[in-house]
């Protein structure tokens, strides 16, 4: 060691790198407590307040998950568990009602948080030592598990039908007794900003970097003269903290937990969510978890077949964009920085109208398919875009078949354009390819 | 005594089931080092393609047929799936498994609905083969021990006496030296692949009858297949078959025996809570084995990963 100092100063770029990118920048996470704190007012109905309440407990649990995702390289399938707990863990303190009348709600998170990280410094006493295919399984062992248990311990868990609690025996805060949605949002809201900056405060700390250092190569780590297994420990703990803030979210918000807070399907939906949004990089859940949620809602509203489109979304990410949603913006940054992004506006929309207008031809023909086998014989009427037919006859099907044909085929007509766009706008001279 | 033959054949059964399923799935892992979560998808593809079949042109062209037809999905779905995720690592394949998972779940739902359909054993197998001590033991599954247990025998000779099986074993080993050697070592692995999903495809022919052809199938046996194998150590065909006839055994007898924990908790030395309703130790009294019988393969899976990551047979970590 040298007693050589490095003095950082941010204005300058290469020792803002030296830092180790230490510098934070306030913007975004001013300009998101402002989108927050408007939102209600642009969108007032009770629908909307449902789906964002939804959203940003969604959003909380997302970038939790990703802290083993994405930052530790731990690829775990029951981590609904650990919300489901700290849920779970809320409703009984709302229960208890002399304790509960003396608990401003505000501060229930924190028991919520928790109750989810000492179930996660339990499990994780012994499912962190190795990352991997050990860890996974272990995560799912023990999500069956304790999912499992939800319909044997009636007393904690409430069997079947599951506990319920009421928010509004807590403490009156200034007044506010959390009756109204909008209350509700606030309070929801206010935890989400301040669960997002710990947590990417935590990614900014050394043990958060020594995660992604353990991701990367443990072995090396090793030798550096860290434990890898103690640096996956802390994360999955501090993981399992912000799953219970979620869960004590979830508990405010809805007032009721059941054994489907615990089961599989959540812990994969969340997986679905974080991988959908790109684990790559911190916001990248905060996109999954948005674009998810309205996915859900509003298809889910449309078509009974959302959750197939869902699937297939899926399964398209992880062939085409492993950096989902947020990978495919960055992508975009070079050329931003190099000031050619205007090169590629025409080649995107000569490529990506066409595609849409294919995938609904698809759409269109998967549910015309599901609705000739699977509606109720005699009702061959069904509406679809506005317009309604007969799906027993062969004019929309052929109307389909060619929309979907043309969109696709003058999508690849276009491909080359857009590559060729692609390469001028990262600045790759066309001679050198 | 009598009870405990009918459980042994039941346990059998449903262990030898788990076989065809996790055979299929070890070698793939051995192969290609990651775990295939769309498994138990695939068995459940086999049965509701054998329905399909079955209803044209019978149970015995089902049989035939299906298994194909699953291991060439299968075989497509390396080719043009997980190679090209491959590229990613190991945790994109897992998750792309994970997603194909969930999404042929849904197309299962869209092509035949949410229930159950009429698939059943053909009725020359629906007798009752011989009885004991009054328990029936029906033809089918006396029929489904013999199709595992020469699929078992068949798989371990090409694997162990036939030259295909000396370069799949090779290529499991040292890909690249056989690759040198001049042998094509992608199409070897997409072929095990085919061959695994097939074997999956074929457990689900012969289960649907018994085990209900519904589109929860899949996710029902999946976890447990995974247990199986992580039990039986990652990798080894003989460590499936330990676990696997484990597992089928462990949860037969539970269901069958009513063991109460009152009475275990008695004989160990606690005394009853005076007041049972309030008690928030209620349920571990109330706690009964056909209870807990369908979670006891996850606790011992637990167990074993924490005490032997490698499993019972395996040579190396999971």
């Amino acid at each position: 060691m040298t007693d050589q100092q490095i003095t950082t100063d941010p204005a300058k770029p290469a020792q803002r790198m030296r830092a180790g990118g230490t510098t934070v920048t306030l913007m975004p996470w001013i300009l998101a407590g402002l989108v927050l704190l408007v939102l209600p007012f642009i969108f007032q109905s009770n629908s909307a307040l449902t789906i964002m309440n939804k959203m940003s407990i969604t959003i909380i649990f997302a970038l939790a998950y990703n802290m083993l995702l994405g930052q530790g390289g731990m690829l775990s399938f029951g981590h609904a568990v650990y919300m489901g707990v700290g849920g779970f863990a809320c409703v009984h303190i709302m229960n208890a009602s002399e304790f509960f009348s003396m608990l401003p709600l505000p501060l229930l998170p924190i028991f919520g948080g928790l109750f989810g990280m000492g179930l996660a410094m339990i499990v994780g006493s012994f499912s962190t030592r190795k990352a991997g295919t050990v860890f996974a399984m272990i995560s799912l062992g023990v999500g069956e598990l304790i999912a499992a248990c939800s319909l044997i311990f009636v007393a904690f868990f409430g069997g079947e039908e599951g506990v319920s609690g009421d928010r509004t025996y807590a403490l009156p805060l200034f007044g506010i007794e959390f009756l109204r949605q909008i209350e509700v949002y606030y309070l929801v809201a206010f935890w989400l900003m301040l669960s997002a900056i710990l947590m990417f405060l935590f990614s900014r700390t050394p043990i958060g970097r020594m995660a992604n250092a353990v991701r990367d190569n443990p072995e090396r780590a090793e030798f550096l003269g860290y434990s890898a297994r103690w640096v996956r420990f802390y994360s999955f703990t501090a993981s399992g903290f912000f799953a219970g803030i979620a869960g004590a979210m979830f508990a405010i918000n809805y007032e009721i937990l059941t054994e489907e807070n615990l089961n599989l399907v959540t812990s994969g939906t969340i997986l679905l969510v974080t991988f959908l949004g790109g684990v790559g990089f911190f916001f990248g859940p905060i996109i999954g978890a948005v674009v998810f949620t309205l996915v859900q809602t509003v298809l889910s509203l449309q078509t009974d077949l959302w959750a197939i489109y869902a699937g297939a979304l899926f399964v398209a990410t992880v062939m085409f964009f492993p950096g989902g949603l947020a990978g495919l913006i960055m992508m975009h940054g070079p050329a931003a920085k190099l000031g050619k992004l205007h090169y590629l506006v025409l080649p995107y929309l000569k490529t990506l109208i066409p595609a849409g207008i294919g995938i609904l031809g698809v759409c269109a023909l998967v549910e015309m398919t599901f609705h000739v086998r699977h509606a109720s014989i005699g009702s061959n009427e069904m509406t679809l875009f506005w317009t309604t037919f007969d799906s027993h006859s062969l004019m929309p099907w052929a109307v389909a078949v060619a929309v979907s044909v043309v969109a696709f085929w003058i999508m690849r007509r276009n491909l080359p354009e857009l590559v060729a766009a692609w390469h001028q706008a990262n600045g790759v001279a066309k001679d050198k390819l | 005594m009598d009870l405990i033959f009918v459980n042994l054949i039941d346990g059998l059964v449903t262990g030898l089931l788990l076989f065809m399923l996790s055979a299929g799935l070890t070698l793939i892992f051995s192969m290609m080092g990651v775990l295939n979560f769309a498994h138990a998808s695939f068995y459940m593809l086999g049965a509701y393609f054998a329905y399909q079949i079955s209803l044209a042109m019978g149970f015995w062209m089902g049989l035939l047929l299906a298994p194909i037809i699953v291991g060439v999905l299968g075989a497509g779905v390396e080719r043009y799936g997980l190679r090209r995720v491959h590229q990613y690592g190991h945790v994109p394949e897992l998750i792309f498994t994970f997603g194909l998972a969930l999404l042929i779940e849904e197309i299962v739902q869209f092509i035949w609905g949410k229930n159950n359909v009429a698939y059943n054993a053909p009725e020359i197998l629906q007798f009752s083969a011989f009885a004991i001590a009054g328990n029936s033991i029906p033809a089918y599954k006396i029929f489904m021990i013999f199709i595992s247990v020469s699929i078992f025998i068949g798989l371990l000779f090409i694997l162990t006496r036939t030259r295909i099986g000396m370069i799949i074993q090779a290529a499991l080993s040292y890909p690249r030296t056989v690759e040198a050697l001049g042998h094509n070592v992608p199409l070897i692995f997409m072929g095990v692949f085919g061959v695994g999903t097939g074997l999956a495809g074929v457990a689900g022919v012969i289960a649907g009858p018994t085990l209900g052809t519904f589109p929860g199938m899949a996710f029902v046996l999946g976890s447990i297949v995974f247990v199986t194998i992580v039990i039986g150590g990652l990798g080894s065909l003989w460590g499936a078959l330990v676990a696997s006839l484990l597992i089928g055994w462990i949860t037969t007898f539970a269901a069958s025996y009513n063991i109460r924990f009152e009475d275990i908790l008695l004989s160990v030395g606690f005394s009853m809570p005076e007041n049972m309703a309030e008690s928030p130790f209620r349920d571990i009294w109330n706690m009964t084995t056909p209870q807990i019988g369908p979670i006891l393969p996850y606790l011992l899976m637990i167990i074993i990963l924490v005490v032997r990551p490698h499993g019972l047979f395996g040579k190396r970590d999971a």
